[in-house]
């Protein structure tokens, strides 16, 4: 056995990528289930993948037939409607731990120095899912496939000058949402995003074991070579590259500690997917919205368009304006605020557990926004609902500006030398 | 090989050649992968004008046609439907029919060459939906009864097409270009006199 992996090794570095990046990389001992969520992604991932390629093997790309072939695969494949619903439910369940994952961050200040890098590769990845998730959404061809992407690929439209009109013919293929749209949302949806997404996936990884994880005290537990006593450094091995640069403390090896506990995480998380596949697929038709039973009708929009669940927050952003290129402007911009939030943060404190009552109380008012600006956005364009829908976009933004004053002159708590419980 | 000394400018030139002739190549190289993504010929001969049988519409009545594949709606306008459209002149976005949203034909108090009868497509001009024909019980006023309601973010247009202020759809709706072949039909998709 040991000779074959010398042999091995001899060609390519295989015990020593498993040791740097497994069995010896150090990860902080004080994550909480907030650092779940990664892992989670990372498996929901490879279910999407797995999936759908074999969603693809019975599914048929045409205005034609793609109705049909979903009912075929609903119907007549042997287990399709458990692979399809592994693939829809896993859409949306992508989309929460993705989610967790970067409230996770902005929680504890993981965009902030020096994890810039890493923190955009992962708004990147956001950026690509949620292009991914709506090219997905339009295979079935039903009502809400088409409709949804009429009206998404209409924002493009908003362009001034004429390169607006001409930007989304482009798109389309067509003078409108047809065949030739479906064919090549279905080329970008297995092909080219998985691709991306995947690259970016691994990009994401690497960056994060060059600065290594953040955790929940938002202290940097890689101390300057020289300055720990030898009976503070955590007592297990880890790699040379790591311990040649710092004196690592509160740190324990990500291979068994941190797998065993993500299993755990995992099978907790199972319970609940397996769940909505068995139960509850289409989550009250927030998971897959009722009209989108009806096959693809060009002449008549359904009574009520109203995009995923995971996309409302920014639709109900899109419909607070009452000027289309404002809104899509502002839809844009709340994404590209969260990129800039490293910049943002002026802060030098890290975690929440050390920043002031108003820092805990922006970021409260961001995630009450981004709720009810998630409710607005599924729910019809009501007088009552746009005016809410304008006051909660102010808000989302008013975080980000608060922020942006606050944060350079904030009035902190002292940090822990070593992590707390 | 030769111990002649570096020459450090001849190198960056020939770098910088080889840079611009291959990033001149990529580029040439992209235009095919990116003019595929036009509408190919068949989608472009799918947009033809289409003939709209017009005698059997009711007073009050919506039918729906379609052109390059999207809906065009010809209603037969009741008299109550053509007084209301004063009425509300205020509350409207661009109520002279001032941005090209329509022929010059159609540039008139009515949106149509024919009082009565509208043609328009159905689509909303914020982000493409297709609007509801709301007959009766509009209510955004007294004596408007009738209008169009786009469900996908609430914009509201009066029934010539117009829209209101403080929605979100920017102009009126389009009306196609359109003629009149004899009392029964109407052609949509061309001008009168155009092959």
């Amino acid at each position: 056995m040991s000779r074959i992996l010398d042999w091995i090794d001899q060609r390519i570095p295989l015990s020593n990528t498993l040791k740097l990046h497994v069995t010896q990389y150090p990860a902080p001992k004080n994550f909480n289930f907030w650092y779940l969520m990664g892992s989670l992604a990372l498996v929901v991932l490879v279910n999407q993948i797995v999936t759908g390629i074999w969603l693809t093997m019975s599914y048929n790309p045409s205005a034609e037939g793609a109705f049909a072939s979903v009912e075929y695969i609903m119907r007549d494949v042997e287990y399709g409607w458990l692979l399809r619903y592994m693939h829809s439910t896993g859409a949306s369940f992508f989309f929460i731990v993705v989610y967790l994952h970067m409230f996770r961050g902005l929680m504890y200040g993981s965009y902030q120095k020096p994890r810039e890098l890493l923190w955009i590769f992962g708004m990147l990845i956001f950026l690509v899912l949620m292009a991914e998730a709506f090219m997905g959404y339009m295979l079935p061809w039903g009502q809400m496939s088409y409709w949804g992407a009429q009206v998404i690929i209409s924002l493009f439209g908003t362009i001034p000058f004429g390169i607006g009109e001409a930007l989304t013919t482009w798109i389309r293929g067509d003078y409108v949402i047809s065949g030739a749209t479906l064919n090549r949302f279905f080329a970008l949806h297995v092909i080219a995003l998985p691709l991306v997404i995947v690259i970016l996936v691994f990009l994401h990884l690497i960056a994060l074991h060059e600065v290594g994880s953040n955790n929940p005290d938002g202290i940097d537990l890689k101390k300057p070579k020289g300055s720990v006593k030898e009976e503070d450094k955590s007592p297990y091995e880890f790699h040379e590259r790591y311990t040649k640069k710092y004196d690592i403390v509160d740190s324990i090896p990500f291979h068994p500690y941190y797998t065993v506990k993500d299993l755990v995480g995992l099978a907790v998380f199972l319970i609940f997917f397996a769940w909505v596949i068995f139960y509850a697929p289409t989550m009250g038709g927030q998971f897959l919205e009722p009209p989108n039973f009806e096959a693809a009708d060009p002449m008549r929009t359904p009574e009520h368009i109203a995009p995923v669940w995971y996309f409302t927050p920014f639709y109900a952003i899109l419909a607070a304006v009452p000027n289309p290129i404002g809104g899509v402007i502002l839809m844009f911009g709340s994404i590209v605020l969260l990129f800039l939030m490293p910049w943002i943060d002026r802060s030098s404190v890290r975690s929440i557990r050390y920043r002031s009552g108003l820092h805990k109380a922006n970021l409260a008012m961001l995630v009450v926004s981004f709720i009810v600006l998630g409710f607005v956005g599924a729910l019809p364009p009501t007088e009552l609902f746009t005016r809410i829908g304008q006051i909660f976009t102010f808000l989302y933004f008013a975080f980000f500006v608060f922020l942006f004053f606050y944060s350079k002159n904030e009035k902190t708590k002292p940090l822990p030398e070593r992590v707390t419980k | 090989m030769s111990n002649a000394p570096v020459d450090k400018g001849r190198r960056r030139f020939l770098t910088v050649a080889t840079s611009v002739v291959g990033g001149a190549g990529v580029v040439g190289a992209a235009v095919p992968f990116i003019v595929s993504w036009n509408p190919s010929a068949k989608a472009r001969i799918a947009g033809a004008p289409v003939e709209v049988k017009i005698d059997k519409i009711e007073p009050g009545q919506l039918i729906r046609a379609e052109w390059r594949g999207s809906p065009v709606w010809v209603i037969r306008r009741t008299q109550d439907m053509l007084d209301s459209l004063p009425l509300i002149e205020n509350r409207l976005r661009d109520p002279e029919s001032n941005a090209p949203q329509q022929p010059d034909y159609a540039r008139n108090e009515y949106r149509s060459i024919k009082p009565e009868l509208f043609v328009a497509v159905g689509l909303c001009t914020h982000l493409g939906c297709s609007p509801q024909f709301i007959p009766r019980n509009f209510g955004v006023a007294e004596g408007v009864d009738s209008g169009f309601f786009c469900p996908c973010h609430g914009s509201r247009f009066d029934i010539a097409g117009r829209v209101f202020s403080g929605v979100p759809a920017p102009a009126n709706l389009v009306v196609p270009p359109h003629y009149y072949i004899d009392d029964d039909t109407i052609l949509v998709g061309a001008e009168e006199g155009a092959a």
